[in-house]
């Protein structure tokens, strides 16, 4: 064996993973995206599942809505995503297609000893004087008399909200400021309000941990967050007047009662008037640039390709995070506007399925 | 001599050594000016930085912006006004000093003039170990231990009683029993920077020459009378750095603030009153502001004012240290 053969031996032999892995990557597209917390978990195990199914990695990281849609707007990353919906003109500005990926809850939780979990009736009412800070016991007639069949002990009532900018925060004052006019021309609804009473904490662990910890508080949180660390949720009323339990089903309930032809898909899901409706239920939107440039064109149609698979396959994973999957109407109206506003440098549509 | 050319490896051998030795000394001379104008560039940089990003919100509020109490980031009628928050930024860093700094002097004179030698180095130790904690562990520490004691045994035990005190009461009457407040931030600012105060008193008080302390008891003075007599004179600009340091820290410090002051833009009427400040409202608020808005031109602002107030704290302790000395 002489020198050469050695080293062409070698050069092969090291060669050789390198075309594999370069095969590989041909066939194991990675896209990115960037913005909303809300929606991780189940990003991420679609991520998961997405890799072996139609290998598409997805890449996705949580930095929050507002960053989110900077990202997008810079281009940065193949996708933004967004809780709050974005209004048309901002999508047309920044060139944008803005779809739901999913849904989720927001459910009010209420440290009241020897109170069951679910047992507490609320109406729409009570919540915005609380969090205006003008009910400031437990044991306010207001409250006792809906409840009349638990006994509520005579606590002060300590509201918690989120203090860092957030989705949650962002559908929890919708509703407050859909359902009160005091509250619409008070604080208003946004990712972070003014907030006249109460105590702020970060994230919805924070607001958790004061809720367990302060006898009286109450506070608003992600239901899946809720169900994971079991924090004792309250019913509450909706627009039908029906004291609703939060639940898959009162969540669904929402789904299919929202009308998805809106534009921009931004369909009012707070406060609907179904009959079992939740009316705390908002949809989380993903953002896409209508005019990728030649380079991006295949990430976004593995975006369309990603989403497209978590509408058809990812709805258990979602089910299972204790989210709530779009209904089957939503997913076809959305694939339609990927064909009619996704074009690549050339006109060419990029999403043909 | 070629040996020790070799070694040094960088530097080519050209003819008598002093030449070479000046261009290393060139050579280091502008490495060592520039990492001092880095510091300057750096500095100035982040300055202007944050006065441009800052500069949308200030024309639009002017000089209100400083002094309005109105914080509000709902889109469509923001408004922003930075005083809440300077507020609760200075209160809680001057509570969080006053509480501190006895304790630190209490750990320095324990360590420096009563404990006995054996005990010195593993206090000593632990005190610089507490400095070495990440902020954020303070934050989690204060949230799940410290607010629930405040709350339970503090607010709850002393908080009507000191609110029965005449004049000063409403201090300590809150409505807010949550525990996160204007208190807890102070305590847990306390305990962040307390390592700081003490292990610089430390040094100093021992710095102090062996004779001066030593005729002091000559002359009969007791150990209070020394400490007080001779060692807090002889080290007091260096006392004040040390608690300058510890409010530089405490002013700007984000996460274990943010966990337990409660976050409230609202101005608090006593110390059990959730409050925020300048640090934690940009934590809070940054990752969701739009690019190019008002609320981030607001932010940015805000740091320019907290950057502002640290120089002034600086500058004012310098000034202080000065007159004292002078007269």
């Amino acid at each position: 064996m002489n020198r050469r053969t050695l080293l062409l031996g070698t050069g092969s032999v090291l060669m050789l993973p390198a075309l594999m892995s370069n095969r590989a990557l041909a066939q194991q597209a990675t896209i990115t995206g960037a913005g909303a917390t809300f929606p991780r978990p189940v990003y991420e195990r679609w991520s998961q599942a997405a890799r072996e199914a139609i290998g598409v990695t997805l890449n996705y990281q949580s930095i929050g809505s507002g960053g989110g849609i900077n990202q997008i707007t810079n281009r940065t990353v193949d996708f933004g995503a967004s809780d709050a919906p974005l209004t048309t003109e901002q999508l047309a500005e920044r060139k944008l297609l803005q779809f739901p990926s999913l849904m989720g809850s927001v459910v009010l939780s209420a440290n009241l000893p020897g109170v069951a979990d679910n047992a507490l009736k609320l109406t729409p009412e009570i919540v915005v004087d609380i969090f205006l800070g003008k009910l400031r016991r437990w044991n306010d007639p207001k409250i006792t008399e809906l409840n009349r069949d638990i006994r509520i002990p005579n606590l002060p009532i300590g509201p918690t909200y989120r203090a860092d900018g957030s989705g949650t925060t962002w559908v929890f004052t919708t509703y407050l400021a859909r359902v009160s006019s005091e509250w619409k021309d008070g604080p208003g609804a946004g990712t972070s309000v003014r907030w006249p009473a109460g105590n702020g904490a970060r994230g919805n662990e924070g607001v958790s941990n004061i809720v367990r910890n302060t006898p009286g508080a109450i506070g608003y949180i992600e239901n899946a967050y809720a169900v994971v660390n079991r924090m004792p949720t309250t019913q509450l009323r909706n627009k039908a007047g029906n004291f609703v339990q939060p639940t898959p089903e009162s969540f669904n309930a929402t789904a299919a009662a929202a009308d998805w032809t809106a534009q921009n898909f931004a369909a009012d899901t707070i406060d609907l008037a179904g009959e079992k409706a939740w009316p705390m239920t908002a949809a989380t939107f993903i953002l896409l640039p209508t005019n990728p440039p030649a380079d991006k064109v295949e990430a976004s149609r593995n975006t369309m390709r990603f989403f497209d698979w978590a509408y058809r396959e990812g709805g258990d994973i979602a089910k299972r995070l204790e989210y709530i999957p779009l209904p089957a109407s939503a997913h076809d109206l959305v694939r339609a506007a990927w064909r009619a506003n996704i074009k690549a440098p050339d006109g060419s549509t990029v999403w043909s399925a | 001599m070629s040996d020790f050319v070799s070694r040094i490896g960088t530097a080519p051998y050209v003819g008598p050594r002093r030449t070479a030795g000046s261009v290393g000394d060139a050579i280091f001379e502008w490495l060592c000016r520039g990492a001092g104008l880095i510091v300057l560039l750096t500095l100035g940089g982040i300055i202007l930085t944050l006065f441009i990003a800052g500069l949308p919100a200030f024309q639009h509020f002017g000089l209100g912006f400083i002094f309005s109490t109105n914080w509000d980031p709902v889109e469509g009628r923001e408004e922003f006004g930075a005083f809440i928050s300077i507020f609760g930024t200075v209160v809680s860093s001057i509570l969080a000093i006053l509480f501190a700094v006895p304790v630190a002097f209490g750990i320095a004179y324990f360590l420096t003039e009563l404990a006995p030698m054996w005990l010195r180095r593993p206090v000593g130790t632990a005190v610089e170990l507490l400095a070495a904690i990440p902020s954020i562990i303070y934050g989690m520490w204060g949230l799940f231990v410290l607010v629930p004691f405040v709350q339970m045994n503090i607010q709850l035990t002393f908080g009507e009683t000191l609110g029965a005190i005449p004049f000063i009461g409403f201090i300590f009457e809150s409505n807010s029993f949550a525990g996160t407040s204007l208190f807890s931030a102070a305590l847990v600012l306390a305990i962040m920077i307390l390592p700081f105060i003490a292990a610089t008193m430390r040094d100093v008080f021992e710095q102090v020459p062996p004779v001066y302390k030593e005729s002091a008891y000559g002359l009969g003075a007791t150990r209070w009378e020394v400490v007080s007599g001779v060692v807090i004179p002889y080290t007091r600009k260096s006392v004040v750095g040390g608690i300058m340091l510890g409010l530089g820290r405490a002013l700007g410090e984000t996460m274990a603030v943010t966990f337990v002051i409660g976050n409230a833009n609202r101005m608090p009427q006593s110390i059990f009153d959730p409050s925020t400040t300048i640090a934690s409202v940009i934590a809070m608020e940054f990752p969701e502001s739009l690019a190019g808005s008002l609320q981030q031109s607001a932010l940015f602002a805000i740091g320019f004012l907290l950057f502002f107030i640290s120089f002034v704290v600086l500058a004012t302790s310098r000034w202080l240290l000065r007159s004292r000395l002078k007269g």
